[in-house]
């Protein structure tokens, strides 16, 4: 991990509403270059809402969002190959193959990755030409995972990266996390698994309706909770809720 | 390990080599786009056997029944009077049966959603699955000429210029009509079922149960009308040697422009 010092992503003052309810609220997070930021958060927070404005999927009613100092809604196509993404409940269409599907969303890419690495690296060469309905739930991750990486990202973001996976996918979803960090990508981390933030993350951000109500090291957290405290779980608890566990 | 990590943008955004490299690079993901729904259109099946294997059997059924001219058909022989109704129903079917379900079941299941977080967006999707529809309807077209002409002796479009306005606006209201059905529907599920409730009455005033010459004057003003009533008598028009009817392509037209812009106005990502 070395990160550059330079700045990844940047939201200042974030806001966002649907109707009546405000999703986001003065929301304010910078994740620097070269590390694994978490965002925490129980449902509901505004976690996917505040990183769907990072991909420029939805439109800030108020504040900035930067991503590399570009601002992914106004300058869609610069900052699209800047960021991956790997949305939550996403799919592909069924009779599309795992070749084709990452042929394709590499064409999307002026600097695209080696189509054919990325499929070894995540362990899909042998499903090259199985049909995406065919494929288990770990496979069709590792494929959004692979998509999420063709365009050369500098900037990676998992919405609920394991949820849903067995446990030894899950550590495999990780150590691949861990590796992306050494080969210099940002990875910004949406997850409600405290354990993986505290395994994973270099610093999270603790959203609680549509508010950032600590962030700092997952060491720091848990210090700045309760001395007795011994996980970054029980510190979530108590920084959000206000109880002693 | 092969790494994958990105590397830094060399070339300076915004200067014109990179302004090319990202024109060329959004070009051929376009084609791959509609080189991809090609494939997913022929790994389906159904649609091509219901939108191009359909009217051809229909033609060939009414090819065998046909003897000759017929005063109560216009003057046309059976399988000359069927000819332009099968090809209303060529491009009825991509149209609101193909199109809608696709779209609909995309967005429903978040890949519109996913295509927006890449450079390319997923309006050129939209315009993928719209070449792909209008290739199929144009290919099953020309084969209903073909056999019509080879097997059935229904000469060729006598106006061909004429034939290909009408052909072209009535893809182009059965397509934008198909965009606002995907608009509207919620689902994949729904679209089919919504595109099938309009494709029945509109297949109707096209003639496929009786056609137009035969029906009853003021049904058939009615039917003069909705987008296939005006489409077929346009082709009709045209095969036998005449410029189809202004007011036919007017009303196709005028269709064309307002489903497309209701569908654009309504058309939701997610």
């Amino acid at each position: 991990m070395t990160p550059t010092g330079a700045i990844a992503l940047e939201i200042t003052n974030l806001r966002k509403r649907y109707g009546q309810k405000v999703a986001v609220d003065d929301l304010s997070l910078r994740v620097n270059e070269g590390e694994i930021f978490g965002i925490l958060g129980p449902n509901g927070a505004g976690k996917t809402t505040t990183v769907e404005c990072a991909e420029g999927l939805r439109h800030p009613d108020g504040g900035t969002v930067r991503v590399f100092g570009v601002d992914p809604y106004r300058d869609r196509g610069e900052a699209r190959q800047l960021i991956g993404v790997q949305l939550q409940e996403s799919q592909l269409p069924d009779k599309i193959t795992v070749a084709e599907a990452i042929n394709l969303y590499a064409s999307f890419y002026p600097r695209h990755a080696d189509t054919e690495a990325l499929l070894t690296r995540l362990g899909l060469t042998e499903k090259r030409d199985t049909r995406y309905r065919k494929l288990s739930g770990g496979q069709k991750q590792r494929l959004s995972i692979a998509l999420a990486l063709v365009g050369s990202p500098r900037l990676v973001v998992f919405d609920e990266l394991t949820t849903g996976l067995d446990p030894a996918a899950r550590r495999e979803s990780w150590r691949m996390v861990k590796e992306l960090r050494d080969d210099g990508v940002t990875v910004l981390l949406v997850t409600h698994y405290a354990d993986e933030a505290e395994r994973l993350c270099d610093r999270v951000a603790l959203i609680q309706s549509g508010r950032v109500v600590a962030s700092g090291r997952p060491d720091e957290l848990i210090d700045r909770s309760n001395a007795s405290h011994a996980t970054l779980d029980d510190a979530i608890v108590a920084l959000t809720t206000g109880e002693a566990s | 390990m092969t790494a994958i990590a990105a590397e830094p943008a060399r070339v300076p955004p915004g200067s014109k080599h990179s302004d090319r490299k990202n024109r060329d690079s959004q070009r051929s993901a376009f084609r791959n786009l509609v080189t991809t729904e090609a494939k997913l259109l022929v790994r389906e099946i159904v649609p091509l056997l219901w939108g191009i294997g359909f009217p051809m059997a229909l033609l060939s059924i009414m090819g065998g029944f046909s003897h000759g001219p017929d005063k109560s058909l216009g003057g046309f022989s059976l399988v000359a009077a069927y000819e332009p109704i099968l090809i209303a129903f060529t491009c009825a079917t991509f149209a609101l049966q193909g199109l809608p379900t696709v779209l609909a079941g995309y967005r429903e299941r978040g890949i519109l959603r996913r295509l927006n977080a890449t450079p390319v967006g997923a309006g050129r999707l939209l315009g993928a699955q719209l070449t792909v529809n209008l290739s199929v309807t144009l290919i099953a077209t020309v084969g209903i000429l073909i056999v019509g002409d080879a097997a059935f002796g229904v000469p060729l479009p006598h106006q061909p210029a004429g034939f290909i306005v009408a052909l072209l606006l009535t893809a182009a209201a059965m397509l934008t009509l198909g965009l606002l059905v995907a608009s509207v529907a919620r689902s994949g599920r729904v679209a089919a079922a919504v595109g099938t409730m309009i494709f029945l009455p509109l297949m109707f005033f096209a003639g496929l149960w009786t056609p137009q010459a035969t029906m009853p004057a003021a049904l058939r003003r009615v039917g003069d009308d909705t987008p296939l009533g005006a489409a077929v008598a346009a082709l009709q028009h045209s095969m036998a040697g005449q410029w189809p009817p202004a007011s036919g392509l007017a009303i196709l037209a005028g269709y064309t422009v307002a489903f497309g812009l209701l569908g654009w106005r309504l058309f939701r990502w997610e």
